[in-house]
C-alpha cells in the first residue's frame, strides 16, 4: 500500500514537472530562436513573455476543435491521444538521481527501476511512430498522408543507427538498467577526466554520441529532420487538420519526446547524475553558477535598456530566485539535522542531471536556429549510406576493444 | 494480481484478434494486430520473458507492423468489397472454429499433466544476458543461418521492389 | 477469486488466437489482411513457446520465438514487396482477382 501511495505521489510530481517543462520549453525555444535571429521573442504576455505558455494553453484549449468531413472519428482522435500517452510513459523508466530519504521513507528518484529500462524506451519509441502515421492517415488529407508516410519511413530508418549507437555504451556498462548505466560512469581518470562513456576507456564513445544525437533529432522530428511537418512543402504535415486540444497533444508529445531523448543521452553518454569535476569542487559548482547568474541578472536589471521597461523589475526578481537556489545548494555544506541533510545531498545529483539535460535541450534549439531542412531523399541517403555504416563500424570497434581489454 | 492481469490482457488479445478478422478495412486490422501484440508482450512479462516482451514490441509492433501500415497507406487500400461467398462456408465456418477451439482446449486440459500456476517472478531466466548466452553458444549455427535468411530476404525485397520487373 | 491462473490457460489463449488467425486467413479477401492473419498465427505460436519455456524453466523457448520473429521479419519484407508488385501490375489487393493461373 505504501508503495502505491509513494508511486502515485512520484508520478504526479514527475507529470506536473514534465508538462510544465514542456510548456516552458516552447517559451525557451521561441526566446532562444529569437535571440539567434536578433529578435526579442515573446514579450507581451507577462514580464518578458513568461506567461506566454499559459496564454498559448488557454488559446489552444478554448479554440473550437474542427473535425474534417469524412474522417474516421475513432482513429482521428486516437492518434493525438496515443502520441501524448506514449511520450509520457517512456519517461517513467528514466531515473533522475540516486536514492533519497525523505522523512524516513527511502525511495528511488525515478518512477520505476526496471532492469530492462532501455529496451522499454526503445519499445515505446518504436510504437510511437503509429501516432504520427495514424494521425496523417486519419486526417483524410493528402498533405497529412504524405507527412505520415514520411514520418513512418524516417522513424524506421533512424531507429537502426539509434539502436546501434545505444548498443555500444551498453557494451561498456554491461547492463540494460539505466540506473546501473549511470552508476557505471562514476569516478575520474587521473583525478580530473570524468569516466563518462564519451570519455571512457577502452573506447571513448564520441562517435556513438554523435550518431545518437543525429538519430535522436530524426526520431523526435526536429529540424533539420522535420520532414513530416515541413511547412513549406506539406502545409503542416501530419497535423495539418488537427486543431485545438488535439494539436496541443501532438505539440506536447514532441517536446516531451525531446526531454526523453535528452535524458537518455545524458544517461548513456554523459554520465547521468555524476558531476563533471571531482567532489569538493563539484559541490561548489551549482552554488557559484547560481551566484553568477544572480549577479548578471542584477547587473542587467539595474542597467536595463529603456526600450524594455519590464527588465527593471523582472531581472532582479529572477536574480533573487537564483540567489535562493544558490543558498539551497550551499546547504549541503552546513551541518544540518537528518532529513534536511539527506534532501540537500540528493539535490546535487538532480542538479547535474538537469544541467546535462538542459544543455542537450539547448542544443536541440540551437540546431533548429542554425541548420536548414534536409530534402527527403537526402535524409534517407544520409541514414542508410552514412549514419548506419558509421554506427556499425563504431559498434564493432567498441566490441573489439571491450573484448581485448576486459 | 497475476490472474487479473492475465484475464485483462487475454481479453484484450482475443477482442483485438476477433476485430482483426471481422474488420473490412486493412488499417483497422493492422491496429488490432498491434493490440494483440502489445497484450501478448504483457503476458510475456508475466511469464518472465522480459527480453522477449521488449523484442516483441520493438521487432513485431515497431518494425514489422510499421511496414504493414506503411504499405497500406502507400497503396491507399480501401475497405474490402463483399464478394459472393459460399453459403456453406459462411454457415459452417464459425461453428467449426468454435468446435476446433473447444477440442483443442479439451485436449490441453485433459492430455497435458496438471500444469502449475503461473506466478510472476517464479522464472527469471528470460533476461537479455541468459538469452544472449544461449543464442551465441547452443544456437550459434541457427543464428548464423537466420542472418543469411535475412540477407536473402533483403535482396529479394530490393529486387521485387525495383521499377522494372 | 484465485490470484494466479494455471499455465494451461495461456496455452488455450494461444489456441484461440491461432484459430482466429486461421479464420482470418480463410475468410478475408484482402492480401494484406490475409498476411496479417499469418502474423497472428505466428504470434500465437510464440505465446505457447514462451509458456512451455516457463513450464520447463529453460530459456530455449525464448530462443525459438526469437527465431520465429526473425523469420516473420524476413517474411514481411519479401511478402510486402510481392504485394507491392502485385498492386503495381494489377491495381488490386483482392486475392480473388489475382487468378491468372486459373484460366
Amino acid at each position: 500500500m505504501e508503495f502505491i501511495i509513494i508511486s502515485l505521489v512520484k508520478a504526479a510530481l514527475v507529470a506536473a514537472v514534465l508538462l510544465t517543462l514542456a510548456a516552458y520549453l516552447v517559451w525557451i525555444e521561441r526566446k532562444v530562436l529569437a535571440h539567434i535571429q536578433l529578435r526579442v521573442g515573446p514579450y507581451r504576455v507577462g514580464p518578458n513573455g513568461l506567461l506566454q505558455p499559459l496564454a498559448d494553453l488557454v488559446k489552444l484549449v478554448t479554440k473550437e476543435g474542427v473535425m474534417p468531413a469524412q474522417v474516421n472519428r475513432f482513429y482521428y482522435l486516437l492518434a493525438p491521444f496515443l502520441a501524448v500517452a506514449l511520450a509520457l510513459v517512456s519517461i517513467s523508466v528514466i531515473p533522475f538521481g540516486t536514492e533519497i530519504e525523505v522523512f524516513g521513507i527511502k525511495t528511488y528518484m525515478g518512477l520505476a527501476d526496471v532492469n530492462i529500462g532501455l529496451l522499454v524506451i526503445l519499445a515505446i519509441s518504436a510504437v510511437s511512430v503509429y501516432a504520427i502515421a495514424l494521425g496523417g492517415w486519419a486526417s483524410n488529407n493528402k498533405y497529412a498522408l504524405l507527412g505520415g508516410l514520411r514520418s513512418a519511413a524516417q522513424m524506421i530508418s533512424y531507429e537502426l543507427p539509434m539502436s546501434l549507437a545505444i548498443a555500444s555504451p551498453l557494451l561498456l556498462a554491461n547492463t540494460l538498467s539505466l540506473r546501473e548505466v549511470a552508476e557505471a560512469q562514476a569516478g575520474f581518470y587521473f583525478g580530473f577526466l570524468p569516466r563518462w562513456h564519451i570519455f571512457q576507456m577502452p573506447m571513448p564513445q564520441l562517435i556513438a554520441f554523435a550518431v545518437f544525437l543525429v538519430a535522436g533529432f530524426a526520431e523526435t522530428n526536429r529540424v533539420p529532420f522535420d520532414l513530416p511537418e515541413a511547412e513549406n512543402e506539406l502545409v503542416a504535415g501530419f497535423h495539418t487538420e488537427y486543431s485545438s486540444t488535439c494539436f496541443a497533444a501532438f505539440f506536447t508529445a514532441e517536446y516531451v519526446n525531446m526531454v526523453t531523448i535528452s535524458a537518455l543521452a545524458t544517461h548513456l553518454f554523459l554520465g547521468g547524475w555524476n558531476p563533471i569535476v571531482p567532489e569538493p569542487v563539484a559541490g561548489l559548482v551549482p552554488v557559484f553558477l547560481f551566484l553568477a547568474a544572480a549577479a548578471a541578472l542584477f547587473f542587467h536589471g539595474l542597467n536595463s535598456v529603456s526600450t524594455r521597461p519590464w527588465d527593471k523589475y523582472s531581472f532582479p526578481v529572477v536574480g533573487v530566485v537564483a540567489l535562493g537556489l544558490a543558498g539551497i545548494f550551499a546547504l549541503a555544506f552546513l551541518p544540518l539535522p537528518g532529513p534536511l541533510a539527506s534532501i540537500a545531498a540528493a539535490l546535487h545529483p538532480l542538479f547535474w542531471f538537469c544541467a546535462k539535460v538542459g544543455v542537450i535541450l539547448f542544443l536541440f534549439i540551437w540546431v533548429r536556429g542554425t541548420l536548414p531542412r534536409f530534402r527527403f531523399d537526402q535524409l534517407m541517403k544520409f541514414a542508410w549510406t552514412f549514419l548506419f555504416p558509421v554506427a556499425i563500424v563504431q559498434l564493432l570497434a567498441t566490441a573489439l576493444m571491450v573484448a581485448l581489454v576486459k | 494480481m497475476d490472474a487479473i492481469l492475465f484475464l485483462l490482457f487475454a481479453a484484450i488479445a482475443v477482442a483485438c484478434g476477433i476485430n482483426l478478422v471481422v474488420q473490412t478495412h486493412p488499417i483497422s486490422s493492422a491496429l488490432s494486430l498491434i493490440g494483440v501484440m502489445a497484450s501478448l508482450a504483457v503476458l510475456y512479462l508475466l511469464l518472465g520473458a522480459e527480453f522477449m516482451a521488449a523484442a516483441q514490441m520493438i521487432v513485431y509492433a515497431g518494425a514489422i507492423m510499421v511496414l504493414f501500415v506503411f504499405t497500406i497507406m502507400l497503396l491507399n487500400a480501401g475497405a474490402e468489397h463483399k464478394k459472393g461467398r459460399s453459403v456453406i462456408a459462411r454457415l459452417l465456418g464459425v461453428p467449426a472454429l468454435i468446435g476446433f477451439l473447444g477440442l483443442v482446449s479439451f485436449l490441453i486440459q485433459s492430455l497435458l499433466p496438471r500444469s502449475e500456476e503461473v506466478r510472476f517472478g517464479a522464472f527469471t531466466g528470460g533476461t537479455a544476458q541468459a538469452i544472449g548466452k544461449k543464442l551465441f553458444t547452443g544456437y550459434l549455427l541457427p543464428f548464423e543461418v537466420t542472418s543469411v535468411l535475412i540477407l536473402v530476404a533483403i535482396l529479394g525485397a530490393v529486387v521485387l521492389a525495383r521499377k522494372e520487373i | 477469486m484465485p490470484t494466479t491462473v494455471p499455465l494451461n490457460w495461456y496455452l488455450i489463449l494461444s489456441a484461440i488466437l491461432f484459430g482466429l488467425g486461421i479464420a482470418g486467413f480463410i475468410f478475408r479477401r484482402n492480401i494484406i489482411t490475409v498476411f496479417m492473419s499469418i502474423e497472428l498465427m505466428l504470434n500465437a505460436v510464440n505465446l505457447s513457446f514462451i509458456s512451455f519455456s516457463y513450464q520447463l524453466r529453460q530459456v530455449d523457448g525464448h530462443i525459438f520465438s526469437f527465431f520465429v520473429m526473425v523469420v516473420a521479419a524476413a517474411e514481411a519484407a519479401v511478402g510486402l514487396a510481392i504485394i507491392l508488385t502485385v498492386f503495381k501490375n494489377r491495381a488490386t489487393l483482392a486475392i480473388d482477382d489475382v487468378s491468372s493461373m486459373k484460366n
